[in-house]
């Protein structure tokens, strides 16, 4: 199991990766691939039982990255697990690449559900839960979802079958940044205290600082019976890049040259690393 | 005189226009204001704009509940999430009862580019075409959207507008008629006819002037609107021409070509060929790119004619 000290250092080496690409393809979602590396890391290095080498393990732990736009920071962590080479990350959105602009389950080793329509990943995340336990295996289900996708109906509507089924297999992790496309959840769509919603669909819930590894690692391993769980993690869009952080304008705009070599120096990164 | 605009900005222009004009009009939005260019309306009218957040079904329900009231309401997102998530409540909730909810979505086809194939809608004109009274409007170039805008206002029933993405040249002028269902005619040619849409009419455009150095005359036609389709026209220019090429950024299951090859079928002996997306899904890239590699640029018009033309 890696040490704190060594998952900050790559927390910091994934958010470089992350500008990198979005700067290299010119396209891209910064600020919510900024804001859930932190989740990601708990999950691939502390909390998930995965195979790099058996990307297609029959037990796997499966991670859904329902807010798909965020998946540059997916790409990154999966390169640092070893799944496909680092020079692929330089191909981002390239026609040919295996990296398309959302996850796409039938072109990147290590992603299990192609996602990019919000709200459909966390629906079938469940359903993989739910097939699990019917075929009696014993693999967890993790479904990684946008504070703005909550506002689709979708969302409730697994929510409301997680709890009727009682998938206590299936956990749904909430980037809670505050932020969306046209501004602040608060201004565009009003979706109040998200934590009792969950409870009153009958989730087991924690509420966590979604930059601290350690503290996500233990909600995520936290034994839970005949429910699913609803981990909501405090984060900021943009996280680690200051003049990206909490600012809904970086949602979805690639950073220009000096913003590039501004953000590399302010994460510590030579950018020719 | 405009040169270039994306179109998503001519429509979000044409919208706070007609909002001087008609104070019954309402502007509904799923959080890509900033997207589809809603937001220009936004800031001008923020009593008359609705942003429903991410959750695309309930807009388009309370667009109906709007028009029930008696407002004139446009909604937008993108092209997908619109037809494609939407599609069951725009047919029952606004399509069945003929209520008159307009929609303006962007993003749409092959020109989104680097989003990828869960953002690329090559169907969207299909699925609204299957639906009875729906209108379609596939505007070519800012002028043309506009003009789109305000001629599904006058309309009394549902109305699809579709918006592309891109920053493109203008290849009408505020003057060029817009009729709904009477396509323009922008070049005359007699060898054969490429009949476009959207953003390929200046693919068609180019491709009749390659065409004359291998002495082809070929007429260029616009089909704004693809709902209900000028018959008349597709029948004289099939006549007159013998040989039709059809060139949208759709699949060719559904879109221009198909509603084209309805209308000849049994009415005319000319020959056929469906230039589009064949039967697959978008991937990510830039889009001029992936325009050449779907065979969507003037070369592959240019060959598909000639071809045609060859063959006895
Ligand atoms: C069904 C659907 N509607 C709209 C979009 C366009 N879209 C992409 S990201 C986004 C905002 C997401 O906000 P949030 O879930 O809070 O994500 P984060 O802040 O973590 O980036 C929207 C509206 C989409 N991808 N899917
Ligand atoms: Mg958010």
């Amino acid at each position: 199991m890696d040490t704190q000290q060594s998952l900050t250092e790559k927390a910091r080496h994934i958010r470089g990766d992350i500008v990198k690409m979005l700067y290299t393809s010119q396209s891209g979602h910064p600020g919510g691939s900024l804001s859930c590396v932190e989740i990601l890391l708990a999950l691939y290095y502390q909390v998930a039982n995965l195979d790099p080498q058996n990307p297609k393990m029959e037990n796997r732990d499966r991670i859904v990255l329902s807010k798909g736009h965020a998946c540059p920071a997916l790409y990154a962590v999966l390169v640092d697990k070893g799944y496909f080479p680092r020079s692929d990350l330089w191909r981002l959105r390239q026609i040919d690449s295996h990296l398309q602009g959302h996850p796409d389950s039938s072109k990147t080793p290590g992603v299990d559900v192609n996602t990019g329509s919000l709200g459909q990943g966390m629906s079938i995340a469940m359903g993989i839960a739910l097939a699990a336990r019917h075929k009696k295996a014993d693999y967890r289900v993790f479904a990684i979802i946008g504070d703005g996708e909550t506002q689709e109906g979708l969302v409730w509507e697994a929510a409301m079958a997680a709890a009727h089924y009682k998938l206590d297999n299936y956990t749904v992790i909430l980037d809670y940044n505050g932020l969306q496309i046209d501004g602040s959840n608060d201004e565009v769509m009003r979706i109040r205290d998200i934590v009792k919603k969950f409870e009153a669909f009958g989730f087991e819930c924690f509420k966590v600082d979604g930059h601290d590894v350690d503290a996500i690692t233990q909600v995520l391993q936290k034994p839970v019976e005949g429910k699913p769980k609803f981990v909501c993690c405090r984060t900021a869009k943009g996280r680690g890049v200051s003049f990206m952080e909490n600012q809904f304008g970086w949602h979805g705009k690639a950073p220009a040259e000096i913003e590039y070599l501004d953000a590399m120096k302010e994460l510590g990164i030579d950018i020719n690393d | 005189m405009i040169k270039k605009q994306s179109l998503r900005v001519a429509y979000g222009e044409a919208l706070v226009e007609l909002g001087h004009k008609n104070d019954r009009l309402v502007v509904l939005d799923a959080d890509l204001a900033h997207a589809t260019m809603t937001n220009i309306f936004a800031t001008e009218f923020p009593d008359r704009f609705f942003n429903f957040g991410i959750a695309e079904a309930n807009m388009i329900c309370a667009a109906a509940g709007f028009a029930h009231a008696g407002l004139l309401p446009f909604f937008s997102t993108f092209a997908l999430f619109g037809t494609g998530r939407g599609y069951e409540m725009i047919r029952n909730s606004i399509s069945y009862i003929q209520l008159n909810v307009k929609f303006g979505l962007s993003h749409s086809g092959l020109s989104v580019g680097e989003d990828g194939g869960s953002h690329q809608s090559f169907e969207d004109i299909s699925l609204m075409r299957g639906l009875p009274g729906m209108t379609i409007f596939v505007p070519c170039d800012p002028y043309e959207t506009r003009k789109a805008v305000f001629a599904a206002a006058q309309i009394d029933g549902p109305v699809y507008i579709r918006v592309g993405r891109p920053i493109v040249d203008t290849v009408t002028t505020p003057e060029t008629p817009f009729i709904p269902g009477k396509a323009n005619v922008m070049r005359e040619g007699g060898d054969v006819c490429i009949m476009a849409t959207g953003l390929m009419i200046s693919y068609a455009l180019a491709a009749a002037e390659q065409l004359t150095a291998r002495n082809i005359n070929a007429a260029v036609v616009n089909f704004h609107t693809i709902k209900p389709l000028d018959a008349e026209c597709v029948l004289n220019m099939a006549g007159s021409c013998g040989r039709v090429v059809t060139v949208e950024e759709h699949s060719v299951i559904g879109g221009l070509g198909s509603a084209v090859a309805e209308v000849m079928a049994g009415n005319t002996g000319a020959k056929l060929r469906r230039i589009g997306i064949q039967d697959k899904f978008g991937k990510s890239g830039k889009p001029e790119d992936l325009f050449n590699e779907y065979g969507l640029n003037s070369e592959n018009i240019v060959n598909q004619c000639t071809e045609l033309i060859s063959r006895i």
